[in-house]
């Protein structure tokens, strides 16, 4: 499929999902995105070894699309965007760092070898979180709550109204991509010759189109600020919160597989 | 280049966060400025401002031929941004243009957004502009040539920043054990070819657009030049250093986890840790993290007949735990799929 039209198709289905209904849609988006933020700061902050009590934190995440209803294989597929760069990172570990943490049977694990899986599993679980808070929380609601915490409107309002040309944009990108494409099978991207006209065009044109929309929004009163749906933030939210930060602090705290073997194998 | 969360540390990606959001907040009050003096309200920029940035957004989804390769790559938009919508504006478009990339696309973490901005907006948006772009605009060459010069080396200058800035954050976060000098030499060079093709795709469509609309690109008027402000270019310069210079204090005492560990654990690296000037005795007994990290360690020394409790080098005792906790955990996780009807819903979908 065209790179465009794949991203475009990605952004109605996401937003589709937001607006399904579950004990987590529900949620104030505040509490959600405080929450988020809460559980990807104590994913990063566990030591590069500490692979068991991170592997732990893999469960918060679970909860959440189980209670959605999201299925969490939706999520993998992004999976392909970060895991190349964390594993350009982390691949030197296991011949930089080869001191031997574990010996099973005649197999030697190293801390290197450690470090790097407790990389990539940060990266999936922040991956994890991250797209259950906006599968399950619309834009403008996200929006609404970043005005909440004091985010300036002009920035709040200008990432609204981005992301509500980028799909249209995004649309308009892929038919000039496959226009082009069909004009020219089996070449790799846009030519030389064609790189300074191909998005030229649609630059002169959109600055056009802007300032229309702008005579538009005018005449519908429009004065710099949008009015948002208010979603009430209520003790659930708060309990909510109060839990699952807690559940995160002490699962970063105290290795929560460790203890748990700890009641079998004593 | 963008980053993502596991490459980050709480504290480094921290310090990003509050630097992107006082470069944000001085783009807004500028903007503001600016709509003061020009008696224009600012929300009349936002649909131009929007669409220039879903432009990018969108923009950033076709591919250029690289010549001579037989590969491909796309802009970033930055310096095409700037020179379009002015820095401060550019700046809180790019802002949005990262946050949905990292919402939608998991194109860089939530958590990276102040570190994924700062490489990749405040570079492009105003070291590119301020001293790249807008000097080489008020030359008195050709206005096509001085447009390819300025986005080439603009585009080129500010990746290279930007990729810098990506190493050194991984690097003070503790993320790697490859060599800083090692990781250098690796984002170099390939940022600089992509750096090559950024700056080129930008120059033509710049070029494109001045020969059809001259008045939407900044700092072709001779007014705009002539504006230039010497404060706002040390300004700049102030905050890279500040930046720069409040990352390398925070290798020194921030003690970010990872890091910390990979010192104090190893002995043969126990120079440099004096040489950071953290005692290891002292940093053991009054971190309270350490001392509840040692009551874990304390209660979970079991299986005492093996010996495994009495040797603290040998973490076999408590790996045998943790593999049959993480096992447990993984039931648990298993069972949580099934409850959340995961499977369920496959067959939902089939049946439709």
């Amino acid at each position: 499929m065209n790179k465009a039209r794949e991203a475009s198709s990605a952004i109605r289905s996401v937003e589709e999902l937001s607006k399904q209904r579950s004990p987590v849609h529900d949620l104030s988006p505040l509490s959600k995105l405080f929450l988020t933020m809460v559980y990807i700061v104590t994913v990063a902050s566990f030591n590069k070894y500490d692979l068991t009590g991170l592997f732990a934190m893999i469960l918060l995440p679970l909860i959440g699309y189980a209670l959605s209803g999201i299925q969490v294989t939706l999520c993998f597929r992004k999976l392909k965007v970060i895991l190349p760069f964390i594993l350009l990172v982390g691949i030197a570990n296991p011949f930089m760092d080869r001191e031997i943490m574990y010996t099973v049977g005649r197999l030697h694990i190293s801390f290197g070898m450690v470090s790097m899986l407790t990389l990539m599993l940060k990266g999936i679980y922040s991956l994890l979180a991250s797209f259950l808070l906006v599968s399950s929380t619309p834009v403008d609601e996200l929006c609404k709550s970043l005005r909440k915490i004091h985010v300036p409107s002009m920035i709040v309002s200008l990432l609204l109204l981005t992301y509500r040309y980028v799909s249209m944009f995004l649309d308009e990108v892929a038919t000039m991509s496959e226009s082009y494409a069909l004009r020219a099978p089996g070449q790799k991207g846009i030519a030389f010759g064609t790189w300074g006209t191909f998005l030229g065009q649609l630059i002169v044109r959109s600055s056009y189109k802007a300032n229309r929309n702008y005579d538009s929004m005018i005449l519908r009163g429009f004065k710099g600020e949008f009015f948002y749906c208010d979603r009430r933030f209520s003790g659930l939210s708060w309990l909510f919160i109060l839990v699952l930060s807690g559940i995160c602090i002490f699962m970063r705290l105290f290795n929560l597989p460790v203890l748990l073997g700890s009641v079998f194998v004593r | 280049m963008h980053m993502a969360d596991a490459l980050l540390s709480p504290a480094v990606a921290g310090t990003m966060y509050v630097a992107s959001a006082a470069v944000a907040g001085l783009s807004v009050y500028k903007l503001k400025k600016e709509e003061k003096l020009q008696e224009e309200p600012t929300f009349k920029r936002l649909p131009t401002m929007a669409v220039m940035s879903a432009l990018v957004f969108a923009g950033q989804m076709i591919n250029y031929t690289i010549p001579g390769t037989g590969s491909s790559g796309h802009i970033c938009g930055g310096l095409l941004l700037t020179a379009l919508l002015g820095p401060y504006a550019a700046f809180l478009s790019m802002i949005c243009v990262l946050l949905i990339q990292c919402l939608f696309f998991a194109d860089g973490g939530l958590m990276a957004l102040g570190a994924n901005i700062w490489n990749m907006a405040f570079y492009g948006c105003f070291v590119g502009y301020f001293l790249i772009f807008r000097p080489i605009m008020k030359t008195k060459l050709n206005t096509k040539l001085k447009l390819i010069i300025a986005s080439v080396t603009g585009c080129i200058l500010t990746l290279q920043m930007g990729a810098f800035s990506v190493v050194l954050e991984t690097s003070l976060s503790g993320i790697t054990d490859l060599p800083f000098k090692s990781f250098v030499l690796l984002m170099q060079p390939i940022h600089l070819a992509i750096g090559l093709v950024e700056g080129l795709a930008t120059s033509l469509i710049l070029v494109f657009v001045h020969s059809t609309s001259p008045d939407l690109i900044k700092g072709i008027s001779e007014k705009e030049v002539k504006k230039s402000s010497f404060k706002i270019t040390v300004l700049v310069l102030v905050l890279s250093v500040a930046v720069i210079g409040g990352g390398f204090s925070l290798l020194a005492s921030g003690n970010p986890d990872g890091l910390e560990w990979a010192l104090f654990g190893n002995t043969e690296y126990s120079e440099s840790v004096t040489n950071m000037g953290l005692d290891e005795e002292d940093y053991g007994n009054k971190s309270s993290v350490a001392d509840k990290a040692e009551a874990v360690q304390e209660k979970t020394s079991f299986l005492p007949d093996y010996a495994f409790a009495s040797d603290s080098e040998n973490p076999l005792g408590t790996t045998v735990s943790g593999i049959l906790g993480s096992l447990i955990v993984a039931v648990i996780a298993a069972g949580v799929c099934f409850a959340g009807g995961f499977f369920r819903k496959k067959k939902l979908s089939k049946t439709n």
